[in-house]
């Protein structure tokens, strides 16, 4: 099975250790939250995975191989937070897909690729010759999913890509993500700061801090009975649930 | 926009279309002026040497008894082609430098980038010097000189604009889509790199034209019986005495050309809204109306004591290049004393402005109306005198969203603490610093003399956001307006702050306004929620019910669109189509009209009003209360054009 | 919950090496270093570079080849480059500059009789330039803040992008015409009188006074815009306090590095308009002595220019470290 797997890996920037022995698996067909807070190193992991970050440890496996990182072929794909810098101004949102569809097939299928991936995501096939900037935030994150898929990924990582969005836009992207695991069987890595939205689309989660994994487990029982103290601070900060635990000082 | 219609910019102003004539006499002349005039400019008349000014020689003659004026206009096309050679020099050297960076990787990036920054570093006419002497005196040696002095700034600047492109994530992701350097290089960053690089190459290429004459000047150019701009200023300023014309011609024509080139580049630039090194943008155009907001002496009187806050009907308007544009449009509430009010809203829904509005921080251009505004009683919309600011200074605090720019990053956080004591409480400076240590303390900052003496970079986010609520706190606030106070912190920092609030209104009884986009945030820590859409409010009810009791169908769907603890995980999100309005074109009848799912013909053509029902709450829509299936297949998104 | 998790994370290395003063004057003054050793190596090698023999060159086609060889000999131009370069430093160091090939003066006795002229120059020039500069980039940038005074900011703004953009020559020129030639009333060469100084440093000093001021102004209108400035204004302070209390140090600060950029520009500016004037300070040596092929004080020149230059830079970093000290760390 094509699970992705971190051993051991650790990513240094100069003195600072960004990430710490990190040992992680991604099983093929789930969706693997990843949370911690800024600078827990969450993004320098994924990073790390597709190549954009160097791996000065340990090493990251896909299938039992070694993750490719050069070359044409790459079986791990990223989508990342900020929908307003993913995608190139300059070209349409049809090129931009099709410039990840691996090279050997001929304009008319990579043509009709597009369109099929634009109809996955929910977007009108047709207006694959338009530019970002005539779409709203949602749109550009459903249209850097495609992107993703494209490159017919074994496995998806998703940095924070609802951060970046407004609330009404995010629940379609985040029912986006569930369908498209549910219908493809894909494999994800799923990060995130925010442990509803984690709880919403992962099977499993990893609490990351200071670049160490501190918790993992199933998503339902690392949130009902959290192990570790910060996994319970985490829990207890998330706004919403206090109106019975906290009294007013 | 059309790129057309943006090239059209430069001959808006009056300045553009100046350049932009002046630029192309010079090119005319460049072509022509040889063709026609090099027998009269070199001409020789023996019996008129280093005449004055004549109806025969317009600009006087030279040491030969040529006429200057016709040698001005000849070196026209020497002048600009060397110019021009230096130019090309100069833009392939540094497009090569300042994309060895991207091209070759890290390490051997990082010593290019070390070059570039040492040889930037020296001022152009040095460099230009410096290779004069390796390369001779002459015309060919000033070309390489004055090019490869132009290539560390060109490179400085294409490295500039590249690493500026390179860190956006589409060069990540056609990475990770497995595009090679090359091909990213060529696909994706230099066309989003062409239109400054363009700029930059003319105003360039005014500044070798400038520097060509300065080389001439020294004798170090052009040597005869060549000549250029440069050279012939050389020969005439040695007769400046006997005919001042002979410098002032080729000199009026060298300045007249290099700004032409120049301001024809910064034309472009401005038009096409593109930055020009060591040269800033100015601010983007506004048509400013600067009416001082005339404040209208309200006739109501007011009965409640209670109310901390009373705003009726607050308008602000900023001028928009289509019409004035309204975000906030008719805002009526009250916050009484001790109350926690939350107001919700997406981006660009009035939420942010209603707070400046109400503290009396909306800048210019922007303009602020309201029936009634006033705090603890006091009319604020009354100018802007030293007894009302010192009481808006001491009972209204504000908090801000990024407490990493919120704080004056040159000064030391005590005393920007002290400041409001030693303005409106008349302490010396020694006691208002005593007071800020205080402040920090009651604002749960450890070690508060030790922190009062740093900078704000020094604090972590959490603290600098406690800091800021302890500046509101110098005062004694009736009322804390926090905007979006959380959203920049991680959420267990986020939680200490709303804490923080809650405990400082639990122990003096201040009022709360919390702005956020965060329902699950007001939820928890307000009495009361207002929902904003396209800067107006649609609902104003107990936060306590907004999981179960709203009835306007916005606030539903917000509440039900944001997963939390416990979002069933079986079925879908409920999602919003469409967008939120863009202020500048607000919707007739309900703005919110055109993704709802209630509504009906009269939602798009009436306005439905805020009405106030038996238990105070509010809500305006026309089908309020009504049920919806808010878990609507997510249905195939038409793209709008824009 | 616990509050240290709030406290400002501790830097990774502890000791006096991460104190980030310390840091930052290692880093600036290797910085300072290299870029010294840089100009001195390119000094060096110019003469090197040039094609030909500089020997030949600088003694002309007439001169007997003896002459020309035990001249060679002389300044030990026969040696392997390696051993060359070994005592062009070594030279440097001890402040042996050679011997002029024209004049057979010591080079280092021409540097210090013209260098005092041309740093008297220089420096003045740029006093005029920030005393104007300053008043008139805030004054601008408070009268055109937000779309205010849209008229005046379009007449400020071309006047001081025309200005800026005319080189100090022909400025120097226009000058020499007008107060010179025309009207007669200031002298135009030479340094003997007061009034002797005021068209040179005013060639000198206009351009930079125009970019100057309207980078302050620019700094300014940005700075009005900052939240911290938004936070001064809650703090209900007074215009002036919230102008000159609060933007104005930032707006000096950011306008610091570019500042000290034209400053260094002002140093070698001078060499045009030294000949303009007839200065006697290293501009005109400069100059002469490429003419004449004197290139051992072409050297010198070069480096005392290129040095004065990195010096300026260097004393704008640490003065900008001191203003704001997050300059320190946005360095790394």
């Amino acid at each position: 099975m094509s699970d992705l797997r971190f051993e051991d890996v650790t990513v240094e920037y100069g003195a600072t250790r960004a990430v710490d022995g990190v040992s992680l698996t991604v099983p093929a067909g789930e969706v693997v939250g990843l949370v911690g807070e800024s600078g827990s190193g969450k993004s320098t992991l994924a990073r790390a995975a597709v190549g954009l970050a160097p791996v000065a440890g340990g090493r990251i496996t896909l299938a039992g191989a070694p993750v490719p990182s050069r070359g044409r072929h790459r079986p791990l794909q990223m989508v990342f937070q900020d929908p307003y810098s993913s995608l190139d101004p300059r070209m349409s949102i049809g090129e931009s897909i099709a410039e990840a569809i691996p090279p050997g097939s001929s304009r008319a299928a990579r043509k009709a690729e597009v369109e099929r991936l634009l109809e996955l995501v929910h977007l009108d096939p047709a207006r694959a010759g338009a530019r970002p900037s005539e779409l709203s935030g949602g749109q550009r994150q459903r249209v850097a999913l495609a992107r993703a898929l494209a490159g017919r990924p074994a496995v998806v990582i998703a940095d924070e890509i609802t951060s970046a969005l407004d609330v009404s836009i995010q629940g379609a992207v985040l029912n986006l993500v569930r369908e498209l695991q549910r219908e493809l069987g894909l494999s994800m890595l799923f990060i995130s700061h925010n442990l509803a939205v984690v709880r919403y689309v992962a099977t499993h989660v990893a609490v990351m801090r200071d670049g160490r994994i501190v918790e993992e487990g199933p998503t339902a029982e690392v949130l009902a009975r959290p192990d570790h103290d910060y996994t319970r601070e985490l829990l207890a900060a998330v706004p919403g649930r206090h109106h019975e635990t906290r009294s007013p000082r | 926009m059309v790129p057309m219609r943006r090239w059209m910019n430069v001959f808006r102003s009056p300045l553009g279309l100046a350049a932009t004539a002046l630029t192309a006499v010079v090119l005319v002349l460049a072509v022509v002026a040889p063709i026609l005039w090099t027998d009269d400019a070199d001409a020789t008349d023996t019996s008129n040497i280093l005449a004055g000014p004549s109806g025969d020689h317009w600009a006087g003659t030279d040491n030969l008894g040529r006429d200057i004026f016709f040698r001005t206009l000849v070196a026209t096309r020497l002048s600009v082609e060397l110019a021009l050679a230096a130019t090309v020099i100069a833009v392939v050297a540094g497009l090569l430098l300042g994309t060895a960076a991207f091209l070759l990787g890290r390490r051997l990036g990082r010593v290019v980038t070390a070059s570039i920054n040492i040889a930037v570093a020296f001022p152009g006419i040095l460099l230009a010097l410096f290779f004069a002497v390796i390369f001779g005196v002459g015309a060919t040696g000033a070309v390489l000189a004055i090019g490869l002095a132009g290539a560390p700034g060109f490179g400085r600047l294409t490295q500039t604009l590249v690493a500026g492109i390179e860190s956006r994530d589409y060069i990540a992701a056609a990475r990770v889509a497995g595009v090679g350097r090359v091909r990213i290089l060529f696909r994706h960053v230099l066309p989003n790199i062409a239109e400054p690089l363009v700029v930059n190459t003319t105003i360039s290429a005014g500044g070798a034209l400038l520097a060509f004459a300065g080389l001439s000047f020294l004798g170090l150019g052009v040597q005869q019986p060549q000549y250029d701009w440069g050279r012939l200023l050389f020969d005439g300023i040695s007769s400046i005495y006997v005919n001042p014309a002979s410098a002032l011609a080729p000199g009026t024509a060298v300045l007249l050309a290099g700004l032409a080139f120049n301001l024809f580049g910064e034309s472009v630039a401005k038009a096409l809204g593109v930055s020009v090194v060591g040269r800033l943008p100015v601010l983007p155009a506004m048509a400013a109306t600067l009416d001082e907001d005339e404040a209208q002496v309200a006739a109501t009187g007011h009965a409640a004591g209670e109310l901390v806050l009373d705003v009726r009907d607050l308008e602000v308007t900023f001028p928009g290049p289509g019409g004035p544009v309204r975000p906030v449009r008719g805002v009526t509430f009250a916050v009484r004393r001790g109350e926690a009010v939350g107001v919700v809203g997406e981006s660009g829904s009035g939420k942010s402005l209603t707070a400046l509005a109400v503290s009396r921080l909306v800048g210019d251009p922007g303009r602020v109306d309201a029936a009634r505004l006033e705090l603890l009683g006091t009319d604020l919309r009354a100018g802007d005198d030293k007894a009302q600011r010192q009481f808006l200074g001491t009972s209204l605090a504000m908090v801000f969203q990024d407490p990493m720019t919120s704080f004056n990053p040159t000064q030391r956080m005590g005393r920007q603490l002290a400041e409001v004591a030693t303005h409106h409480q008349g302490m010396d400076r020694r006691s208002a610093l005593a007071r800020a240590v205080d402040r920090l303390r009651a604002v749960r900052i450890t070690e508060p003399e030790r922190r009062a003496h740093q900078y704000p970079h020094e604090f972590s986010g959490g603290m600098r956001q406690r800091a800021m609520i302890g500046m509101g706190l110098m005062g004694s606030p009736a009322l804390i307006i926090a905007d979006e106070p959380t959203t920049a912190l991680d959420v267990t920092v986020q939680q200490q702050v709303l804490d923080l609030l809650a405990s400082i209104r639990a122990a003096d009884d201040v009022a709360l306004v919390l702005i956020s986009h965060d329902v699950t945030v007001v939820g928890e820590v307000c009495d009361r929620v207002m929902v904003m859409y396209a800067g107006r409010i649609v609902e104003d009810l107990p936060a306590a019910d907004l999981a179960t009791g709203a009835r306007h169908p916005y606030t539903r769907a917000l509440v039900a669109a944001v997963p939390d603890m416990d979002t069933d995980l079986d079925a879908p999100l409920a999602t919003i189509p469409g967008r939120p309005v863009d202020p500048s074109e607000v919707p007739a009848g309900c703005a919110y009209a055109a993704r709802c799912p209630l509504a009906s013909a009269r939602c798009t053509t009436e306005e439905p009003a805020l009405v106030t029902d038996g238990a105070g709450r509010r809500v305006a829509c026309w089908h309020a209360g009504e049920a919806i299936d808010l878990v609507v297949p997510a249905p195939r998104e038409e793209v709008e054009a824009s | 919950m616990s509050l240290a998790s709030s406290v400002a994370p501790a830097s990774p290395r502890v000791g006096v090496a991460s104190h980030p003063w310390v840091r930052f004057g290692v880093r600036r003054l290797g910085r300072l270093l290299v870029s010294m050793w840089v100009l001195v190596t390119a000094s060096f090698l110019m003469i090197h570079l040039i094609p030909g023999d500089p020997v030949r060159a600088a003694l002309g086609p007439t001169a007997p080849a003896s002459l020309v060889a035990a001249k060679r000999a002389e300044m030990g131009l026969d040696d392997p480059i390696l051993v060359q370069y070994w005592h062009y430093l070594q030279h440097l160091f001890t402040g042996d500059l050679g011997t002029s090939i024209v004049s057979q003066l010591p080079v280092s006795e021409i540097v210090s009789q013209r260098l005092p002229a041309t740093l008297q120059l220089a420096l003045l020039a740029f006093v005029v330039a920030v005393l104007v500069a300053v008043p008139v980039g805030v004054l601008m940038g408070v009268l055109t803040r937000r779309g205010h005074g849209r008229r005046t900011e379009l007449a400020f703004t071309t006047t001081s992008v025309v200005l800026g953009i005319i080189p100090d020559f022909l400025v120097g020129v226009g000058l020499v015409y007008v107060f010179g030639v025309h009207l007669g009333w200031l002298p135009v060469a030479g340094d003997d009188t007061p009034s002797a100084y005021v068209l040179p440093v005013l060639s000198l000093a206009i351009g930079p006074a125009a970019i100057l001021s309207r980078i302050i102004r620019v700094e300014m209108v940005t700075v009005l815009e900052a939240d911290f400035v938004r936070t001064a204004r809650a703090k209900r302070l007074p215009a002036r306090t919230v102008y000159l209390g609060h933007a104005l140090p930032n707006a000096l600060t950011a306008s610091l590095t570019i500042g000290g950029l034209i400053l260094g520009s002002m140093v070698a500016g001078t060499v045009l308009v030294e000949n303009v004037f007839a200065w006697p300070g290293l501009g005109s040596t400069i100059v002469s002595s490429i003419l004449n092929k004197d290139y051992q004080v072409v050297q010198a020149v070069v480096i005392v220019y290129g040095a004065s230059v990195l010096v300026v830079n260097t004393l704008v970093d640490v003065a900008l470290a001191v203003l704001d000290p997050r300059s320190m760390i946005r360095e790394d």
